[in-house]
């Protein structure tokens, strides 16, 4: 199992620093600069912000300088944008927003996704089965920024129960709706997943055993059946953190949260080297990380996963 | 009669695509009784007819497809307007009227789905942005088909180290955040023409998108390569590249169908992602993502600018799901998993 680890971390660092220079690269090749707005700006004051940037410096100079800084603090430089904010500020700032909706709607969507899922895996072709289902796969056809707009249209602007935007610090009501936005999908997906775990575990030889034994219906299905029916679930925790992390972008747009998903956006648009990078490689760290936790978590609930 | 036809002795009669029943096999009574040879094709078609939800999901795709591609030029031969048509010389046509409503408040047919901020017909619009939609979901799917089924078949076939290395790559650029690359890439090419931001939304998405693909088709290839059709191709002396292709890849097609079938919705709800974000589609084109992304502007007081294309994006996506589960379960009853 170390051994694991250790290998899986040798396969990840180079994976995370391949990312950061693929940005690079992006950047670098496309035409124009952060400051090349809609009028020229004279040669004096170019050269001027070349310099102070350090643009002037030939690429390798420029690469091993922004490849040093990670490496070395995990320094990724100041933001050109927001002048004199250093580029981990903000991703130390505006972290915890995406969190709270990230990880509350992961949450949601995995406590209602795997009640209902084993409910309809439970009474397998009633009405219920069918109604759910259907459900779900409704879940996942409406894309997140059609259902967003349509529950700010219904619960902030037709009823007034909620605000329709804007953050309002960790518990409070402004989180209900972009929670809800988010978690629709991933929802139906542990739904649909749950369901089809659980129907395979239903029918194997240790579920039978368990009823054999006399245990309740309750015991077989909480203590046993359960265990081996959210493996599924599990493998795509992975996948769904790489979703939501897409997901909390359109989300922060539409509800105007201050997140990370924003601060990117805007940072893609204007340019704004040193933040897109940065923001890149957390996402990808995170990303790496977690489905690192992942596996380990599957190796542990699952006795027949073994890693060499 | 059928019960004339007396089979040849070696002909084998077919009773479905799985089995293949010699003379020999049959009960006594059975004897003589030509069974209508099915192709594996037909079988599906069948099982599919019988599909309620899947036949209303090709229904539905059907429908949104041809109106798509037909929509505008009836429009524009009827009421005489194009999807990008503002009616610049009376200023009481430029602004949003709600659907089915005229200039002065009456009733009307002109506009169903209302007009836009600039008085444009949001009906003309939708279906203008469903044909970019499934264009762009289609292309990009044909793209990731082409790539993905010959990377997995090469790397399944040749096998050994270069099948390692191979499947390694995917596996790298399978735990990027790759959307977040895309998003980066569009925004920093960003092209000065609306053709020109299409084909490279073409390419960001279909590079990114034959990785699943890549996996299933290298996986179904193990598993036929060491059969003895492929032995009798290379006895003869085929060439590597032409059984991959003439021989291997045909007897994949039956998953790869269902699982592009399956990735057209996911690829347009990645274009209609980015289109929204603002890094795909650009006006005067218009795509169901872009035309969202128009309506979220004016939620409160014109709310049907986002609800036409919303609902017809995801009425459209709801019927290729259902279509594409359909499909897995017709073409191949093993798969179904999720």
């Amino acid at each position: 199992m170390f051994r694991f680890i250790v290998r899986r971390l040798l396969v990840t660092i180079p994976t995370i620093l391949v990312v950061i220079s693929i940005t690079w690269v992006l950047i670098k090749l496309a035409p124009g600069n952060f400051y090349s707005g809609e009028k020229p700006l004279p040669p004096a004051i170019e050269k001027i912000i070349r310099e102070k940037y350090g643009l002037d410096k030939p690429w390798y100079q420029q690469y091993g300088k922004t490849m040093w800084g990670i490496i070395r603090h995990l320094d990724f430089g100041t933001s050109l944008r927001y002048q004199g904010q250093s580029v981990n500020t903000i991703i130390k700032r505006s972290l915890p927003v995406s969190a709270a909706v990230g990880l509350l709607a992961y949450l949601l969507a995995l406590i209602v996704g795997v009640t209902v899922g084993s409910i309809a895996a439970l009474k397998q072709n009633s009405k219920w089965d069918y109604g759910s289902m259907a459900l779900a796969m409704l879940g996942i056809s409406v894309p997140n920024f059609v259902l967003g707009p349509i529950l700010i249209l219904v619960f902030s602007l037709g009823l007034y129960w909620l605000p329709p935007s804007r953050w309002g610090g960790f518990p409070s009501r402004n989180l209900v709706l972009p929670v809800l936005t988010l978690s629709a999908l991933y929802m139906a997906y542990i739904a649909r997943l749950t369901r089809a775990g659980m129907l395979e575990v239903l029918r194997s030889d240790y579920i039978r055993t368990a009823r054999a034994k006399g245990l309740s219906e309750r015991d077989v299905v909480i203590r046993h059946a359960l265990r081996g029916g959210l493996m599924p679930v599990v493998s795509y925790t992975g996948p769904a953190l790489a979703f939501l992390l897409t997901g909390t972008v359109v989300v922060e747009r539409i509800f105007a949260l201050p997140g990370l998903g924003n601060y990117f956006i805007q940072a893609s648009l204007n340019r704004d080297e040193p933040l897109i990078i940065g923001i890149v490689a957390f996402i990808a760290i995170t990303l790496l990380l977690m489905n690192l936790l992942v596996d380990i978590a599957y190796a542990y609930l699952d006795p027949r996963v073994r890693y060499q | 009669m059928a019960t004339e036809k007396k089979p040849e002795p070696d002909e084998l009669i077919h009773i479905g695509p799985e089995m293949a029943v010699a003379e020999a096999d049959l009960m006594p009574g059975e004897v003589g009784r030509f069974v209508q040879g099915t192709s594996l094709w037909r079988d599906a078609w069948r099982r599919l007819l019988k599909n309620k939800l899947a036949v209303f999901g090709l229904v539905v795709v059907v429908i949104v497809t041809i109106s798509s591609i037909i929509g505008p030029t009836v429009i524009q031969r009827v009421f005489g307007f194009t999807p990008d048509y503002i009616p610049s010389n009376d200023p009481r046509l430029t602004q949003s009227f709600p659907p089915f409503t005229g200039p002065n408040g009456e009733f009307s047919w002109a506009h169903p789905m209302g007009t836009d901020n600039a008085g444009r017909d949001q009906f003309a619009r939708v279906l203008q942005g469903g044909q970019i939609s499934l264009f762009v979901g289609i292309l990009a799917t044909l793209v990731s088909l082409l790539i993905g089924v010959s990377y997995g078949a090469i790397a399944g076939y040749v096998g050994g180290r270069v099948d390692n290395v191979m499947m390694r790559i995917v596996d790298v650029l399978y735990s990027l955040p790759y959307v977040i690359v895309v998003i980066v890439l569009l925004s920093m090419f960003r092209s000065q023409t609306p053709r020109g931001q299409l084909i490279l939304l073409f390419v960001a998405i279909g590079t990114v998108s034959w990785l699943t693909m890549a996996r299933i088709v290298r996986g179904q290839v193990l598993s036929l390569k060491n059969q003895e059709f492929v032995l009798a191709a290379r006895a003869t002396g085929v060439s590597n590249t032409r059984i991959i292709f003439r021989h291997i890849v045909p007897n994949t097609l039956g998953p790869v169908i269902v699982y592009a079938t399956l990735e057209i919705p996911q690829i347009m709800l990645t274009e209609a992602f980015l289109s929204f974000l603002g890094f795909g589609v650009q006006a005067p084109l218009a795509s169901w993502g872009s035309l969202a992304a128009d309506g979220i502007q004016n939620i409160a007081v014109f709310p049907w600018q986002l609800i036409f294309p919303g609902v017809t994006m995801a009425l459209t996506l709801f019927s290729l799901n259902f279509l594409g589960d359909g499909l897995r379960d017709a073409l191949d009853p093993q798969m179904r998993t999720v």
